[in-house]
């Protein structure tokens, strides 16, 4: 019998500390299924952010480093710097590259460092309990914005993919989700272009992945991918904001 | 001529950047500030032709975590900065010591506290021996005094990085890194280094390697510190490193590092010329400290006079080292003009007669 579906070979085979239906899953076969589309998995380097992901090394069947809270881009480009053979990736999330780390994104993406920057983007800080993120909608309720983000103390969720797009440095830039088998398919697509732009040394690629954390936004796991269509895709729109087709330096 | 023999005369950042070039460092990440911007320019010149990376930073926490990237790879790479951009790489340091990572970071310090000013300070002894990050851990710390010892300690701290997976610190000051001195660019003889097999280098043909410091298995954490710490065990056996001037006959000892050092062994020099017997005790290595030698010493010596360019640091590690019956006099002087050999004597002197010889 032909198997059509089997888990990608640079996963470990272990169950994942994630709550039902969070997204962060999801992902992580994701980038694992591009890692073995490509063959890459002896040569590819995971960056893990300090976060709900930061279990990484538990998961990748690949060598993981473990970064600061938001400095997983500085610490991937310091990797390439030093071994540019290497596909080196990182997942971070929206505290991680939205607040703490934006300058090292910003500047990660303007040098157009040759890495993939997964931004895992749940519009809230899971790990430490469901804080108010940079990208936490206006009106959303967390532990910190108990009455609700309001743009006056707060300011507005900040859109990190066309942001990232402005820049001359980035390569590739695309907004993604997984709440539903036809979004899932598109981000298959992003993740695996973003990985094919390393490889073939075009230059920095993000894919921006909307995610649901049902835990902290207090919802069943079916409630979540539904807010994730209804509240989260207006305000952050998918597609690809940025696509180079060649370095620019040849 | 044989290049790794040439005299030059250079400035002491210089030497640094040689010294790093020579141990085959060829990655470097660094955001300006005075007085250590001779280092970054030199190596943006001298690493590319050598294949190299050099990176001007957004930040010194960009410059730090650059660094930890390119050390995870087994690659010999460097950052440097001065006292308020080291106060900013605190968590990477506390990060890269956590995870057991070699790598370089020179100091050049200048006065704090704050914006303080560039003018030579030692105010960043504590800081730079005492760990300087969270969490209970040392990083291994080297003060040079001349242009030649900026060179060789630079040299010597990516083997001992590599020796004890641990970051070294080069901490020098404004004085040190723009005076110009002849240098000997002889390397020194290689050293036995452990094999990197905990690179990451892609998991080819063998288990994948991690490189982290969250530990949260029941007990994991604990011994990863005991473990941590018997490196920093190992080091005060293994490394410890000073220099001693005229102490034999000495009543009184100088204990002075970097270049408040410079200015002490004048002192030596013109106290000698009078008849008065000092000496001078130079640690070379601050973390770890040579406390066992000024013990010894201070079992025939029971004087000791602790010179520095702060209002008293590593006066604390003088007092700890020596015999409880010695006496620990201290002459600091914070930011601002060198204190001269003149004054210093003078000091001296009054503590000299203390010691019954005068
Ligand atoms: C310097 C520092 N500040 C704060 C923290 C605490 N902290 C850990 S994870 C996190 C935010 C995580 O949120 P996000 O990046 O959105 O990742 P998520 O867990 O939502 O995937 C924070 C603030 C830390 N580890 N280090
Ligand atoms: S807290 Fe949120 S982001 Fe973290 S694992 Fe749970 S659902 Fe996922
Ligand atoms: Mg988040």
């Amino acid at each position: 019998m032909e198997i059509v579906f089997k888990r990608p070979e640079c996963l470990i085979d272990v169950p994942f500390h994630f709550c039902p239906g969070c997204h962060h899953g999801i992902v992580h076969r994701l980038v694992g299924e591009a890692i073995d589309y490509f063959k890459i998995r002896e040569r590819t380097i995971g960056v893990a952010s300090v976060g709900c992901s930061v279990f990484m090394y538990d998961y990748f069947n690949i060598d993981v480093l473990e970064a600061p809270h938001g400095r997983a881009s500085a610490v991937a480009s310091g990797v390439k710097r030093a071994r540019k053979d290497l596909i080196v990736f990182t997942i971070q999330g929206d505290g991680d590259l939205g607040a703490i780390g934006i300058a090292e994104g910003i500047h990660t993406a303007n040098r157009g460092e040759n890495i993939t920057l997964i931004f895992a983007n749940n519009g809230i800080y899971g790990m430490t309990g469901g804080q108010m993120a940079p990208t936490t909608l206006l009106g959303q309720k967390t532990t910190t914005s108990p009455y609700g983000r309001n743009f006056t103390y707060d300011g507005y969720p900040i859109r990190m993919a066309e942001m990232i797009a402005t820049l001359e440095g980035s390569a590739f830039v695309a907004r993604v989700a997984v709440n539903n088998p036809s979004n899932l398919m598109k981000a298959k697509q992003a993740i695996r272009k973003a990985f094919q732009m390393q490889i073939e040394g075009i230059g920095f690629s993000m894919v921006e992945v909307l995610m649901s954390c049902p835990t902290n936004w207090g919802l069943s796991s079916l409630e979540a991918n539904r807010r994730v269509e209804e509240e989260m895709i207006p305000y952050f729109p998918l597609g690809i904001f940025k696509e180079r087709k060649m370095a620019d330096y040849l | 001529m044989d290049q790794s023999c040439e005299k030059v005369l250079v400035r002491g950042n210089e030497a640094i950047a040689m010294g790093a070039i020579d141990a085959g460092c060829r990655l470097f990440f660094g955001y300006p500030i005075t007085p250590q911007n001779e280092i970054p320019e030199y190596l943006s010149k001298h690493l590319p032709p050598l294949g190299g990376e050099f990176i001007q930073a957004e930040s010194e926490i960009a410059s730090i975590n650059l660094l930890l990237g390119a050390s995870a790879t087994g690659s010999r790479a460097m950052t440097s900065s001065s006292s308020p951009g080291i106060s900013l790489m605190q968590e990477g340091i506390s990060y890269m010591a956590g995870s057991e990572l070699p790598a370089v970071i020179i100091n050049i310090s200048r006065s704090g506290p704050g914006l303080g000013g560039i003018s030579a300070s030692q105010g960043d002894y504590f800081q730079a021996t005492r760990g300087g990050g969270h969490g209970d851990y040392r990083v291994l710390v080297l003060a040079p005094s001349t242009v030649q010892e900026m060179y060789e300690l630079t040299y010597l701290a990516f083997d001992l990085a590599e020796k004890y997976r641990n970051p070294v610190m080069i901490l020098g000051d404004a004085l040190l890194g723009q005076m110009k001195e002849p240098l000997i660019r002889k390397k020194p003889p290689p050293m036995d280094l452990p094999p990197k097999d905990w690179a990451l280098t892609g998991a080819k043909g063998r288990k994948p390697n991690r490189i982290k410091s969250l530990y949260l298995q029941e007990g994991e954490l604990t011994e990863h510190n005991w473990k941590l710490y018997k490196k920093y065990e190992r080091m005060k056996q293994e490394e410890i490193r000073f220099e001693v001037i005229e102490t034999e006959d000495a009543h009184l000892i100088i204990v002075a590092f970097g270049s408040m050092a410079r200015v002490a062994r004048s002192v030596v020099e013109m106290a000698r010329r009078e008849g008065v017997k000092v000496g001078l005790f130079r640690p070379i290595t601050l973390f770890p400290y040579p406390e066992k030698p000024l013990r010894e010493i201070s079992r025939r010596v029971k004087h000791f006079l602790t010179v520095e360019l702060n209002t008293g640091q590593m006066l604390e590690d003088v007092r700890l080292s020596v015999e409880r019956d010695a006496e620990v006099y201290f002459y600091g002087k914070p930011p601002g003009a060198l204190p001269t050999p003149e004054e210093i004597l003078e000091q001296l002197k009054k503590y000299y007669g203390r010691s019954g010889s005068a």
